[in-house]
């Protein structure tokens, strides 16, 4: 099925880059068949252009970079640290994990992100849902029960990063949110009528507003690219964590098209979206000074119902109480159609 | 709701809270298959709107719709008709031309402009004084033979345009007049072979996606063409829910974000004849049983799954569909918040003096002029508005700059040593809309609106 254009089916014998080395993959944004040298060096040169041409980052900054262990972030912190050496942006960078808590769980990762900090000589910072929470997720499984445990995994990761990089006051924070997500996340929101985080979920800057800005510089970049393997990790403690339609349509969309996912953040950034319905103000948390459309946030209502025994507070589909609560329950409606709901934890 | 806390616009009686509904609207219908045989039985099956008679028919969406049978017609029904009034999509001295393919939504919207017709009609006769009532608007049909490029056997062919003229005649009075055309008429007569110039611009296009859109402009040129020569004042398409949010994917995967908005509104007036879609809030699950309840034929031919990439987008939008029976709403409702054009109304000079009551039931849009900014120019062969200039000055090696990005990808030769052959064999029409006359056309007609927006004002 798939769409031919040029000649991009046969296979060349040489790098269309080099012309000297056997080719080692077909670059989904170009067709270009590469050898792996020349791949490295276009990768790289192509995140470089990225973070000068959106003017990501400033002399001085302190950057932290979400470390999960996975690929994204992992390819996101060796490139990061190689800029910042070879083109002297001057940024000060550490890695930023954070551990929820789950026996057995972070173990792999953990392990991946303390070898990122060896090979690629940046500090890591580990931020626990005990030192941010007062919680991990095992004691909180153990008072809730299985069944609603993904509510606090999702509020709780959300926040995770933003607060454990207030915590260690940095200027901003770096993820590894690449091509495919930004576009899934496209249409996700148009799957569930969002027209607000539509306007906004394609930026490559958010939150600049905000205490702690977060930029993507993966924004234009294939999930395959980064992922020359397959890596998952997925919540354990969900009993149908399964992926997402989504994802699967996008991933036959590229099959059939490559330039499809890239064609869809376009799109995004181009939609026609008046400026008043734009992102509502947002305040913030009256007991934790997080930012919260409501007068506690979401993880200050969970932690309130946790400390005080009734842990369903903030929990279930009653409507009308908050309208964060409401947000909530409307992205566990479109649970089964994103890949990344709570279960794998790359951000 | 923070976030988005309007009500749905397109009449699809859902109250805007946003997918959470769907949760528990499962959960009821669950709750009513459970409680089959207890004795709330009689009350939980009985038709939500007259709530007398029992519920046959169970649309599933939104609220898990259950309806008698006349409850059921009228509510679609209402919708065509509401989207009709307050769009002012037909004025009482229009010819209107119905696109009819043979599918299921032509086939209704060909079944409700006639029954509003025939309405219209009875009025008419019922009024003693003919001065001071309304004329009543006429209707047409056309039917575009794609079998050059479709082939079929002429006897599937002579079958197929048979039973379209009997589902024509036996539509309510007055009679409609039928018009039956090839779709290599889009080349004027005096090209001697338009379709072999037909076939071979068909076969210069490698991808299998592209394929498929031209077609569809094509198919869309020889609608407009049947109207021109006619003399209607609109075209009437059958999109329904369905094909609209397959189509608000397919645009946002082939990078047309820009132009959707234009695409999905009730009037689209950026063509000679404006185009209307009055089934755009009614579902095809629900046409479907419209059609299989009141035994409206249908005619199966030429209407194959899309290709390629709009495949992939009905098959997907098919389960999404199943798996949550308001998504489809939903998508149409989203993109339907995006930002319209200028032409996305009929033209204030359409809408008849005498046609008060349809002036007064129209919702204006309320076109902000910052924000209704016109586009500044339009694709050749797609007719999307594009948000960059491209160049007036027409000659084969400066057509691909005056496309599209999404034409230039999966119309448009690769190659420029291919492009003149390309050219050569466009039609017409598409080669006078690149040559800035299209452009400047519209721009009249967006003028039109845009000093209407400023009197609404004052
Ligand atoms: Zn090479
Ligand atoms: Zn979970
Ligand atoms: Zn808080
Ligand atoms: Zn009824
Ligand atoms: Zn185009």
């Amino acid at each position: 099925m798939e769409e031919s254009h040029g000649g991009d089916r046969t296979r060349s014998l040489l790098c269309s880059i080099c012309n000297q080395r056997r080719p080692a993959l077909k670059r989904p944004k170009t067709l270009q068949q590469i050898c792996r040298e020349c791949f490295y060096v276009v990768f790289e040169e192509e995140i470089h252009r990225v973070i000068v041409d959106n003017k990501l980052f400033k002399r001085g900054e302190r950057i932290a970079i979400g470390a999960s262990g996975g690929k994204d972030s992992t390819v996101l912190a060796y490139v990061m640290s190689e800029l910042n050496r070879r083109h002297n942006y001057g940024l000060d960078l550490f890695l930023l994990s954070v551990d929820e808590g789950i026996t057995g769980y972070r173990d792999d990762s953990l392990e991946t992100v303390k070898r990122n900090e060896v090979q690629y000589g940046l500090p890591l910072k580990v931020v626990s849902y005990k030192d941010l929470y007062g919680w991990t997720m095992d004691e909180i499984v153990k008072m809730i029960g299985l069944k609603n445990n993904c509510t606090f995994c999702g509020v709780f990761r959300r926040q995770a990063l933003d607060r454990g990089a207030a915590l260690l006051k940095v200027d901003k924070l770096a993820t590894g949110h690449n091509a495919d997500d930004i576009s899934e996340t496209v249409l996700l929101n148009i799957l569930r009528g969002d027209i607000a985080r539509l306007s906004r979920c394609t930026s490559i800057i958010t939150g600049e507003d905000g205490p702690i800005p977060r930029c993507k510089p993966f924004k234009y970049t294939y999930e395959k690219e980064i992922k020359l393997d397959y890596f998952s990790t997925e919540c354990i403690y969900s009993p149908n964590a399964y992926r997402g339609f989504a994802r699967e349509f996008i991933k036959d969309l590229e099959r059939i098209r490559p330039r499809a996912i890239l064609d869809i953040i376009k799109s995004g950034e181009d939609f026609r979206i008046a400026t008043s319905t734009k992102m509502p103000e947002q305040g913030t948390c009256q007991r934790c000074g997080y930012i919260s459309s409501q007068k506690w946030c979401k993880a200050c209502v969970l932690l309130e119902g946790l400390n005080r025994g009734l842990p369903k507070l903030g929990i279930g589909r009653t409507r009308g109480v908050t309208g964060e609560r409401q947000k909530d329950d409307q992205q566990i409606g479109v649970k089964n159609l994103q890949s990344k709901a709570c279960g794998s934890l790359d951000f | 709701m923070a976030c988005n806390g309007t009500g749905c616009q397109s009449g699809c009686y859902k109250d805007g809270t946003g997918d959470q509904d769907e949760n528990s609207s499962t959960e009821n219908k669950l709750a009513a298959d459970a409680n089959g045989v207890d004795k709330h039985r009689r009350h939980r099956m009985t038709c939500l709107k007259c709530k007398a008679v029992e519920a046959t028919i169970f649309t599933g969406g939104d609220g898990g719709g259950r309806f008698c049978a006349d409850c059921f017609r009228s509510n679609l029904y209402g919708k065509f008709k509401l989207a009709v009034t307050s769009n002012a999509m037909i004025s009482p001295i229009d010819k209107v031309l119905v696109a009819f393919s043979g599918g299921t939504s032509s086939r209704v919207a060909l079944q409700f402009v006639s029954e509003m017709q025939l309405k219209a009609q009875k009025n008419y006769d019922a009024t003693a004084n003919r001065d001071r009532s309304l004329p009543v608007f006429g209707v047409g049909v056309a039917f575009i033979d794609e079998s050059e490029i479709h082939p079929v056997t002429s006897a599937v062919l002579d079958k197929a345009v048979e039973d379209i003229k009997q589902i024509v005649c036996s539509l309510p009075p007055p009679t409609k007049e039928l018009h039956v055309a090839p779709i290599s008429r889009i080349y004027s007569t005096k090209t001697s072979d338009g379709k072999q110039m037909l076939q071979n611009l068909m076969n210069s296009v490698g991808d299998a996606t592209g394929k498929d859109d031209l077609l569809a402009h094509l198919r869309m040129l020889s609608l407009q063409k049947i109207a021109v020569e006619n003399g209607y004042a609109k075209l009437v398409i059958g999109s329904c829910t369905s094909r609209i949010a397959c189509h608000v994917l397919a645009a946002t995967v082939k990078g047309q974000g820009y132009s959707l908005a234009a695409d999905i509104q009730y009037a689209d007036a950026r063509w000679e004849v404006p185009v209307v879609l009055p089934l755009r809030d009614c579902p095809l699950q629900e046409l479907n049983i419209l059609c299989s309840l009141d035994s409206l034929k249908i005619v199966e031919i030429f209407n194959e799954p899309g290709a390629g990439i709009n495949g992939l987008i009905s098959s997907f939008v098919k389960i999404l569909q199943e798996e949550n029976p308001s998504r489809e709403c939903t998508m149409v409702r989203t993109a339907g918040k995006l930002t319209p054009f200028p032409f996305n109304r009929i033209p204030e000079a359409n809408v008849d003096d005498a046609d008060l009551v349809s002036q007064r039931r129209q919702k204006k849009f309320n076109l902000k002029p910052i924000e209704s900014l016109p586009p500044e120019s339009f694709c050749p062969i797609c007719n999307s508005p594009m948000s960059c200039y491209s160049n007036p000055e027409l000659k084969p090696e400066l057509f691909r700059a005056a496309c599209c990005p999404s034409c230039q990808y999966q119309i448009l030769p690769d190659e420029s040593s291919s492009m003149y052959q390309f050219y050569s064999l466009l039609p017409e029409s598409i080669i006078a809309r690149a040559k800035n006359g299209n452009q400047k056309w519209i721009r009249e007609k967006i003028q039109d609106c845009l000093l209407l927006d400023e009197e609404d004002e004052v």
